[in-house]
Order: structure tokens, then sequence, then C-alpha cells
């Protein structure tokens, strides 16, 4: 539960919701934390909501470790 | 980078040496906990330095009282309980949230706060609980929930909280002398709402160096390079090496609801007991989306499942294979206490990692 996420901004909704794609997945996410916010911008998201703003490259960055941190609990627990 | 790690890691065996016999260090959040094990980033660690891992996973601190009640209120007729996924298999003396589900009752897993409010909204014949749990990570999205419930009126919605604030928990970890602590590695995300300055009481009032730290292995060796630094040189500082996501301040609007909706209440946390000014419960002026006032209940002192020794593993006092439920008894596919039962929790850490990493 303490793990932030990164994600894009793709689309602006009503009451300070916005779609975010998350690798491949796009999730409807709450910016009411961060303020406004415009496609193409990066944002953390910690259940459900954005949480702070940062830039591409420390999104990429991140990515990369949740993907090496899934890679490697997969491999220890056995499951798919 | 790897030349990068060697010369802290020498940096870190250095000081290691120049300290007073063994350092220990405390990570306060259960994604730390997890990535040390992940990174085999004890191994690199100088025998006299001790990596302990403190109350920094939310199911795990949650108290057993907490736990009982939540799962006691979805026998209530025509109450939804929507939470977190990782409360769901929390074991209650009845049996967890998930087993009551599987016994009839109605038990949703939610993304998000917002989520358990929709539940609400398409649900109006139901009283829908969103039973929230979390540090200052989670507890802005109740917050926002209980706004938007009161703006559109949505009346059968409440929540059944137990919001806990990581930094009176550290200061209670060093003045309460259970266990010793030379320096804290702040969590990572927890800090980008409170901001690194919410740490200055650790630092001023304990003399606890404090290093806000992110997840990728170089920063964690920084930043217990820099810990056991101050430690060998008898200093205590403030220091953020996470400086990509967190600022001084933190994020004032997270805050500013936090304060809005909330105030400070003495809560009970598993292990470290009562501690003053700890927790948050709904102000006056929201009271009528409390769970507890609203269905009657009341936050008992339930006794913790037999033979389990969390409370101990959250403060650093025992790690998880001196408890004797551990790897027998209590594996991850049939946990007895929560910190095996969160992918954040430190036993289920060690059970996973450790054998295939230290």
């Amino acid at each position: 539960m303490c793990l932030a996420v990164p994600g894009q901004v793709e689309d602006l909704k009503q009451n300070d919701q916005a779609t975010v794609r998350m690798q491949g997945n796009t999730v409807e996410v709450c910016t009411t934390l961060v303020g406004p916010v415009e496609p193409g911008e990066w944002v953390l998201v910690h259940a459900g909501y954005a949480i702070t703003k940062i830039d591409a490259q420390q999104a990429a960055e991140t990515w990369a470790l949740l993907n090496e941190m899934a890679g490697r609990a997969s491999e220890v627990s056995g499951n798919p | 980078m790897s030349e990068q790690i060697e010369q802290l890691r020498q940096r870190l065996c250095s000081a290691s040496e120049a300290a007073d016999g063994t350092v220990r260090i405390m990570e306060v959040c259960g994604t730390h906990t997890v990535e040390v094990f992940r990174q085999g980033i004890r191994s690199l660690l100088p025998a006299n330095v001790k990596l302990i891992s403190g109350p920094g996973c939310p199911v795990c601190v949650t108290s057993q009282g907490f736990i009982e009640v939540a799962v006691r209120l979805t026998r209530q007729h025509g109450v939804l309980a929507a939470t977190y996924g990782d409360m769901v298999r929390v074991p209650a003396a009845a049996g967890s949230l998930e087993q009551a589900r599987a016994g009839g009752a109605r038990v949703q897993v939610v993304f998000s706060a917002r989520d358990a409010l929709s539940v609400a909204r398409e649900s109006p014949k139901l009283e829908v609980v969103f039973v929230a749990v979390g540090f200052e990570t989670t507890a802005p999205a109740t917050a926002d929930a209980v706004l938007l419930a009161e703006r559109e009126k949505i009346r059968n919605f409440s929540v059944l909280a137990e919001h806990k604030l990581v930094v009176p928990a550290m200061l209670a970890l060093v003045t309460g002398g259970q266990t010793r602590i030379d320096g804290f590695m702040c969590p990572g995300h927890v800090s980008v709402i409170i901001g690194s300055e919410a740490y200055r009481p650790v630092v001023e009032r304990c003399g606890r160096g404090c290093v806000v730290t992110g997840f990728e292995p170089l920063q964690i060796i920084q930043s217990l390079t820099r810990l056991v630094e101050m430690t060998a040189e008898g200093t205590a500082r403030l220091e953020n090496v996470y400086t990509a996501a967190v600022n001084a301040e933190g994020n004032r609007r997270a805050q500013q609801l936090i304060d809005q909706v909330f105030e400070r209440n003495p809560a009970t946390w598993r292990g470290l007991g009562q501690i003053e000014g700890s927790g948050l419960q709904l102000r006056q002026a929201y009271r009528q989306f409390d769970a507890f006032e609203r269905f009657g209940l009341v936050l008992g002192t339930d006794p913790e499942p037999p033979g389990c020794r969390c409370g101990e593993v959250i403060t650093g006092a025992i790690e998880p294979p001196q408890c004797p439920l551990f790897d027998g008894v209590c594996r991850p596919t049939q946990p007895v206490g929560p910190c095996m039962v969160s992918s954040e929790g430190t036993c289920q850490a060690w059970w996973k990692y450790h054998r295939v990493r230290v």
C-alpha cells in the first residue's frame, strides 16, 4: 500500500478525474491532490490518487524498477 | 551504476569500522522492506550494521481490535464493506473479511476511496462502509471521499477508518526504548505527502539521523551509508536522497484535506500500543460519516492470534525466524498474523526472499 506507480495523463474527466496510462493499461485516477494536470504529464499514482507530478525520466526509471520487481517476485513465489 | 554502488559500499564499510559497536538502522516502509531483500542489500552490509524493518506496513500495524470490528460489522444487515485488497485476508477471531465473504457477507475490494463511494452511489439500498487503513498516503483519499459524499449527499456511505501517522510512531519507538535505533531510512511515498521537514523532530528532539529514500538500489545504499556515517560521527542530520518526488514541505493540498476532515487522536498500533496524536479521527463536522457512530461500534482491545509475535516483529524486537510460528503454521498461503498476510509485511518478505537472497 505504500507503493505508488507512475502514469501518464491521457484524458481529463469531470470531478478531478483523469485517464492515466500505466504501461499497457489505462486507469481512472483522481487528480485532486496534485491540482490541474495536462495530457502528457506524468504523475505518481497511489491507491487511485495522483500524489505528485514527476518528470518523464523519473517515470521511466521507476517503471524499469517495477518491472524488475514483478519479474523477481514471480520467480520467487513461482506464480506467473 | 555498479561502480557507484561499490564506492558507496566502501564508504559504508569505513563508516561502520569507525562506529562504536553495532549500528541499528530502521526502515519504516513496506516497500523498502521488500526492496532491501529483493536487491540483496542485506548481503552488502558490514557485519555490525543491522537493518531493522519497522512499522511501515499499514495493514500490519492496524490494531487487532479494528480488524475484529471490521469483520463483525459485515454481519450487520444490509452492510457492504469496501476495502483495500491487503485488508481482506487479515485474520480475526471469527475469521478474515475474505472468509466472511465466503460465508455470505458483502465484502468488496476496491482500488480507491472514490471507488468505494461509487459502490455507495450505485447501491442506494445498501450501507456501504469504506474500511480504510493506511498512513498519510491514503488518508487524503479517505478525506476526499468523505467531502464528496457530503457534497453529493450520499447518505448510505460511511468510513470505518484507522489512519495512522508515521512520525509519532518513529518518536515513540525512539523514546519507548523497546529497541535501539541509531537512524531512520524514511519512507518514500509517505514523504511525498508529509515532506522531508516532517522528520525534523526525530532529528532535533531525538538526535536520530533521517534520510528520505526512494526505491532504487543506489538510493537505498546511499541512504544507509549516510546514516552509518552520521552514527559514526555522532551527528544527526535530516537528508533527502529522493528529491525526484519529495520536497521539504510535501503535498500541501493533501495535508489540507487531511486537516479539514480529520483531527489527531491517540491510536493503537500493533506492537507499539497506544501513541498520543498518532491517529486520525473524523472531525465533529463529518461524524455523520463515521461508521463507529453510525453502527454503534466500539474499538476493543482484542488479543492478537495465539502465539503470534507480529507486534515484536513490527518494533524490530525480534526477526521473523525468531517467531515459533514462522514458516511452520504461519505462511503466506495460511497466515496467522498480518506481517505474513501483506506483500509488504516483514514476515512475508523474509519468507519469500531470505532463503534465496542472503
